[in-house]
């Protein structure tokens, strides 16, 4: 896969169609890949990398570089391929700026989840077909690369590419079973209590380093609400238990219908909280309240929450929607 | 829930200028009656209420929050009322899923001519709250005394 | 040097958290962090914490007067937390060096009196690292993990814990400890050398900095490299936050409604509005505030501190950086050995 992206990159910047490719960039390990733009072939065949651990989405990215001039290319996993859809219904990027080559994905790696099987020292990571070869300094070990993968990849959503000028591989279809309202289920069915417990313990872990705001495709805002020292809103304080709800709560609300589940949000968190929980949250009750809708997934439905029907549910649904009370 | 005869909750009423203000004023005229601690804060619709104002306003010390508008298809600007109840559905959604108690907030739909009606809603809001009690679950320590 | 059968620790713990407040890394819902000690609290897994034990002595908030306007008068409260004695156990040798540099920074006059008194307050127990993790390079700042440092150096060497005091603090910390034996180093010895074995493997061991300091300030500070370094950078502030030896903050005032509270909390030169001045920001774009960040530690602080860098080698931002470009990375493409 790698080769061939290589190629197409190559191909793209030497026939004219772009002049510049936005790819990952190898790092001082294997594993370590920064988002970066390429200009020559040498660049290319030196630094560019594509791996299990490629899991930076670009699209963002295009927001700025579609507004320098001439045209770049960006390789996007079919999750990428719906913030960018998200972005172009937004009117945040300009199509004609960016040659998209989609790829194919059968799930990134998650660096932390080696770590938490027990390899300290990583040294290299190998892929050999569905197991990871991994190699220590303290010794070599295996691990099945489903056990790897990134919490977002178990519960992938779809492996179609919705928007592409070109493809490499075969991409996938819409998973209809996929797993990723289960947790969001399992929390729903908790007494307050215990959610309230729940959260508290993810959310006073959060240092508001505003990582999840800062890589979200879907928060594009020129400037952030939270950035507004009028706001009165202590932005980078961890001051307290409010604060921290305000902030995820707030964050979570600015992208809902707009958030197309791309998993970013958890995959930067420092401290590793499930932030998806909260955006899935949203999603879920969208879908339950009106209506199956998937951002990003086509350029016309509009998102939930800047559309309306006469006979929407009214806001008491939430409460006679049952459950223990506080 | 332990019933404290003694708590007077602060309760927080988002009211859209152009019908549930009229309704509470109405209810004023015709003399009925609702607790004092239910603070109205005027809006010019109730599409104007961004989820923070609820947030802040618990921070704040409210113990209850509840906006007012137009039934929905009276809306003064047409639409904002039918984009209110969707954000407000999910936000309280939200609330609820992370363990905040759901009854603490509430959306309500008082037109001008409703006087009877707003102070009904909020008598019975009050009530609700009270047997809450405090809000702890979203409190910011530094704005008690 | 003192000894303990590691079955024994808990018992060390309770002792230690009998006369003042016990902090060791333990795992807070999978990720590693300073917990207060409490009955049955088990030391974590992982070699280092999220965030470093400078969080102990510098807090992310704190609070630092209250005041009340009435009228033309300002009525000032002391709301500032006296603090107490407490003992962190487990620290690791590059925060134990972290520690050194923040003196530099919160000591020199007028000293920062909640710092002090928050060093004055603190006992620092440290641990060698047994085994180190690729991303570690403190042996390039001089750091050697087999002497951890802090006011008592540990070492965990077949079934027992290693106590050596190096400081008044650390003797008087031991001597409340009835449980240790005396022992001899022979056995702490053996485990330094096992460390310094994995250190010669350790991938970033040979990083070299040379050419980074004040001599070269205008060479480092124009060069091109810096565009495509931060090029991709979020401006989030994950690498400051996890930092142990960051050190800026900025001072706000809260509005309580009643009052006013004067908290200062950390503040990351990679955010839009740091040291906001009147004339607005002086670092418009994120290539300035990444290259402030990467200059301060390389070359502004070891040209002010005779040549002592602003880095330890903690590998946290390495781990943590959510797209992976860290003070490594920066350092090889600006440096000498650049490819």
């Amino acid at each position: 896969m790698q080769e061939l992206i290589r190629q197409k990159a190559i191909e793209l910047l030497e026939n004219g169609t772009v002049d510049r490719v936005l790819g990952w960039k190898a790092g001082e390990f294997f594993y370590d890949l920064t988002p970066a733009v390429f200009r020559t072939r040498e660049e290319i065949e030196r630094d560019f990398v594509y791996s299990v651990f490629s899991g930076a989405n670009f699209s963002k990215y295009l927001v700025q570089e579609s507004r320098r001039e001439g045209k770049i290319a960006a390789f996007l996993k079919p999750c990428d391929t719906y913030s960018f859809n998200q972005l172009l219904k937004e009117h945040r990027i300009w199509r004609d700026r960016v040659h998209v080559v989609g790829i194919a994905c059968d799930g990134m790696c998650d660096i932390d989840k080696i770590r938490a099987a027990g390899a300290r020292g990583i040294t290299a990571v190998e892929r050999d077909g569905d197991t990871l070869k991994i190699e220590t300094l303290y010794g070599p070990m295996t691990m099945p690369k489903a056990d790897a993968e990134a919490e977002r990849c178990i519960s992938c959503k779809s492996r179609k590419l919705v928007v592409y000028d070109e493809k490499i591989g075969e991409d996938g279809d819409v998973i209809a079973d996929s797993p990723r309202f289960d947790m969001v289920a399992k929390l729903e069915a908790m007494t307050p209590d215990e959610r309230f417990a729940f959260w508290r313990g993810e959310l006073s872990k959060c240092i508001r380093c505003n990582a999840c705001r800062d890589v979200c495709p879907a928060c594009t805002c020129e400037k952030c609400v939270f950035d507004n020292p009028k706001s009165g809103i202590a932005q980078k304080a961890a001051a307290n238990s409010f604060e921290e709800n305000m902030y995820h709560i707030i964050r979570a609300f600015h992208v809902a219908s707009r958030c197309t589940d791309c998993g970013e949000c958890t995959r930067v968190c420092p401290q590793n909280i499930p932030l998806h929980l909260l955006n899935r949250k949203f999603i879920k009750d969208i879908n339950a309240l009106y209506g199956d809708y998937q951002a990003g997934a086509d350029l016309e439905t509009r998102p939930a929450l800047l559309d309306f029907q006469k006979d929407d549910c009214e806001p008491s649904v939430v409460y006679e929607r049952g459950g223990e009370q506080a | 829930m332990q019933v404290n005869s003694e708590f007077k909750p602060t309760i927080v009423a988002f009211c859209c200028n152009w019908c549930s203000y009229a309704g509470a004023d109405l209810s004023g005229t015709n003399r009925l009656t609702y607790p004092a601690n239910v603070k109205i804060i005027r809006v010019p619709c109730s599409c104007r209420v961004n989820p923070m104002f609820i947030l802040r306003a618990f921070q704040r010390g409210a113990d209850g929050v509840i906006l007012c508008g137009c039934h929905p298809g009276d809306c003064h600007y047409t639409t904002g009322n039918y984009f209110t109840r969707r954000r407000m559905t999910l936000l309280f959604s939200m609330l609820d899923y992370l363990g905040i108690e759901k009854e603490r907030t509430r959306v309500e739909w008082v037109s001008a001519a409703e006087g009877a009606k707003f102070a009904a809603t909020m008598n019975e809001f009050v009530e609700t709250v009270t047997r809450l009690g405090e809000n702890k679950r979203l409190e910011d320590l530094r704005c008690k005394n | 040097m003192k000894k303990l059968n590691r079955s024994r620790i808990q018992e060390l713990f309770a002792a230690i958290a009998a006369g003042q407040r016990l902090y060791i890394p333990a795992d807070n819902k999978g990720q590693a962090q300073f917990l207060p000690w409490v009955e049955g609290l088990e030391m974590t897994g992982a070699l280092n914490t999220v965030r470093s034990a400078k969080d102990l002595f510098f807090p992310q908030t704190e609070e630092l007067i209250g005041f009340q306007v009435k009228g033309r008068e300002i009525q000032l409260q002391e709301i500032r937390d006296p603090g107490e004695p407490f003992v962190v156990f487990g620290v690791r040798a590059c925060d134990a060096a972290s520690f050194a540099i923040l003196d530099q920074v919160f000591l020199s006059e007028p000293a920062d009196t909640f710092y002090e008194a928050r060093r004055n307050h603190g006992t620092v127990v440290t641990l060698a690292c047994g085994r180190p993790e690729e991303t570690c390079f403190c042996t390039v700042f001089g750091i050697d993990p087999a002497v951890p440092g802090g006011d008592v150096s540990g070492w965990f060497a077949g079934e027992a814990l290693y106590l050596q005091a190096a400081t008044e603090k650390g003797e008087a910390l031991l001597a409340s400890l009835p449980m240790l034996e005396d022992a001899d180093d022979a056995a702490v010895q053996a485990e330094q050398e096992k460390i310094r074995t994995v250190l010669e493997k350790l991938p970033l061991k040979d990083l070299n900095l040379t050419g980074f300091d004040g001599e070269h300030l205008m060479e480092k500070f124009n060069s091109p490299a810096w565009a495509s370094l931060s090029e991709s950078c979020l401006g989030c502030g994950t690498c400051t936050f996890v930092c142990p030896t960051c050190q800026c903050y900025d001072i706000r005032d809260f509005d309580t409604g009643h009052g006013v509270r004067r908290f200062r909390c950390w503040d990351s030169c990679m955010y839009s509005d740091f040291t906001m001045m009147a004339h607005g920001t002086n670092r418009p774009t994120q290539l300035e505030r990444f290259r402030q960040r990467f200059m301060h530690k390389l070359v502004y602080f070891p040209a002010d501190h005779e040549g002592v860098y602003g880095c330890v080698g903690c590998g946290r931002c390495l781990t943590r950086c959510p797209i992976s470009m860290n003070i490594v990375k920066v350092a090889k493409t600006l440096g000498e050995g650049a490819k």
